[in-house]
């Protein structure tokens, strides 16, 4: 079964970008699941995935009536290469160790969590639906990904080390939450979805809030990486695709 | 038993399915039943609302939901999926927090506008002690988070407010 081709409504771009968000995040997540290091962590992340999960469903679900081509949500996860994803580069970083895996979250969730609550009030109505309930189940998220940051910031020496560690590694990967282009210019016109740039002061509240508490300092960034939004990612995204797509790809069709 | 059902047979049928999770309830006394619609001459509709994005059982419930209108006498149905407005634990009736406090998991205290929102902690529904304690907020599935109470030492399950 050939890869489907991307949809040309800038709705189900946008739509496709914070689908792809979610599930790269969540499939990234469940990798922890048999690695964690305690059985508690395990549930709190099989649950923040399967959150994501629900809502990358929900999102694929509604690029296919925008996308009107009768395409279903199995189509969009599994029939398009990496090229043609379009989360931003946050969500692929690797999971390395519990300090980036949390660390990676706190900068997601911030984000999340904001988007979430301007997009329930989306021109939209199934979009502004979905944000309804998005936006709840984000909260939680930050309520636990914040905490863990102030653990692991405020904790030993070590853990510290690996939180700055893992702070220093992705603060590059925020700057494209933020970015405008043509798409988000044009939706943001008619209500559709909030302006990127104006989820940046609210974000940066609450991580400065958070990371204020953890002692951890973000370091200064020459340039901030781009490129997710517009399917330019790196060699990770392209190794997560195989693994998830594989069964898929082997037996077209495939159902249970 | 007449052949054409009526529309309060076919909305009880539908009321009645049990929540294959936590199948002490149904899925009318969970909230989670936004509408029933029986005309004479088309399909009955049903419109259902997820409670978590992630929900596993949304299909399982879609499924049962429609074995139960057949099983009440109309071969024709329809379920929908409906968003909006979201679900929250606010819905969830006095008869069903009743029995989710008998089977041993303490229902929700109230959602409030926000999600976390500063709130008691849940009574024991075993000894019905005010003095738990939160083990985890992420339990066996996405509704619940998990305590402990202090009083008589046993561990249970928390809805959570959403």
């Amino acid at each position: 079964m050939a890869d489907i081709d991307l949809p040309s409504d800038v709705r189900a771009i946008f739509g496709l970008r914070h689908a792809d968000r979610a599930l790269v995040l969540a499939q990234q997540i469940t990798g922890w699941i048999t690695h964690a290091h305690e059985l508690d962590e395990e549930v709190a992340l099989a649950n923040l995935g399967l959150d994501l999960l629900g809502q990358a469903r929900l999102l694929y679900s509604f690029v296919g009536e925008v996308d009107d081509r009768g395409l279903c949500e199995d189509d969009y996860a599994y029939r398009r290469s990496d090229r043609q994803f379009y989360n931003p580069l946050l969500v692929e970083q690797p999971n390395g160790d519990f300090a980036d895996t949390m660390v990676r979250q706190l900068l997601h969730d911030a984000y999340a969590v904001e988007l979430w609550s301007r997009l329930s009030t989306s021109s939209d109505p199934q979009l502004a639906a979905i944000a309804g309930k998005a936006v709840k189940e984000t909260a939680y998220h930050l309520r636990h990904s914040g905490t863990w940051v102030v653990r692991l910031g405020d904790g030993t020496a070590e853990s510290h080390r690996r939180a700055q560690a893992a702070l220093d590694r992705l603060w590059r990967y925020t700057g494209e939450l933020f970015e405008v282009d043509d798409i988000s210019r044009h939706l943001a016109e008619s209500g559709f979805a909030p302006d990127p740039g104006t989820l940046r002061p609210p974000w940066d509240t609450r991580v400065t809030a958070v990371l204020a508490e953890a002692g951890l300092t973000p370091p200064s960034v020459g340039r901030m990486a781009t490129g997710g939004w517009s399917g330019l990612h790196g060699e990770g995204l392209g190794r997560l695709l195989g693994e998830m797509q594989v069964l898929q790809r082997t037996h077209p069709g495939v159902s249970w | 038993m007449s052949t054409v059902p009526t529309a309060e047979e076919i909305t009880l049928a539908v009321h009645g399915v049990l929540d294959p999770e936590l199948p002490v309830v149904t899925i009318g006394e969970l909230g989670i039943v936004r509408a029933v619609r029986v005309p004479v001459n088309a399909a009955v509709e049903v419109d259902l609302t997820p409670t978590y994005s992630g929900c596993p059982a949304v299909e399982v419930i879609r499924d049962a939901v429609v074995e139960a209108v057949r099983a009440a006498g109309r071969p024709d149905v329809e379920v929908r999926s409906v968003l909006s407005p979201a679900w929250t634990t606010d819905w969830i009736s006095p008869e069903g927090r009743e029995k989710l406090r008998a089977a041993g998991i303490a229902p929700p205290g109230p959602a409030g506008s926000g999600p976390v929102t500063v709130s008691l902690p849940p009574r024991c529904p075993r000894c019905d002690s005010g003095l738990t304690r939160e083990l985890g907020f992420f339990g066996s599935t996405a509704c619940k988070a998990r305590y402990q109470c202090t009083s008589c030492r046993e561990p249970f399950e928390y809805v959570k407010p959403i």
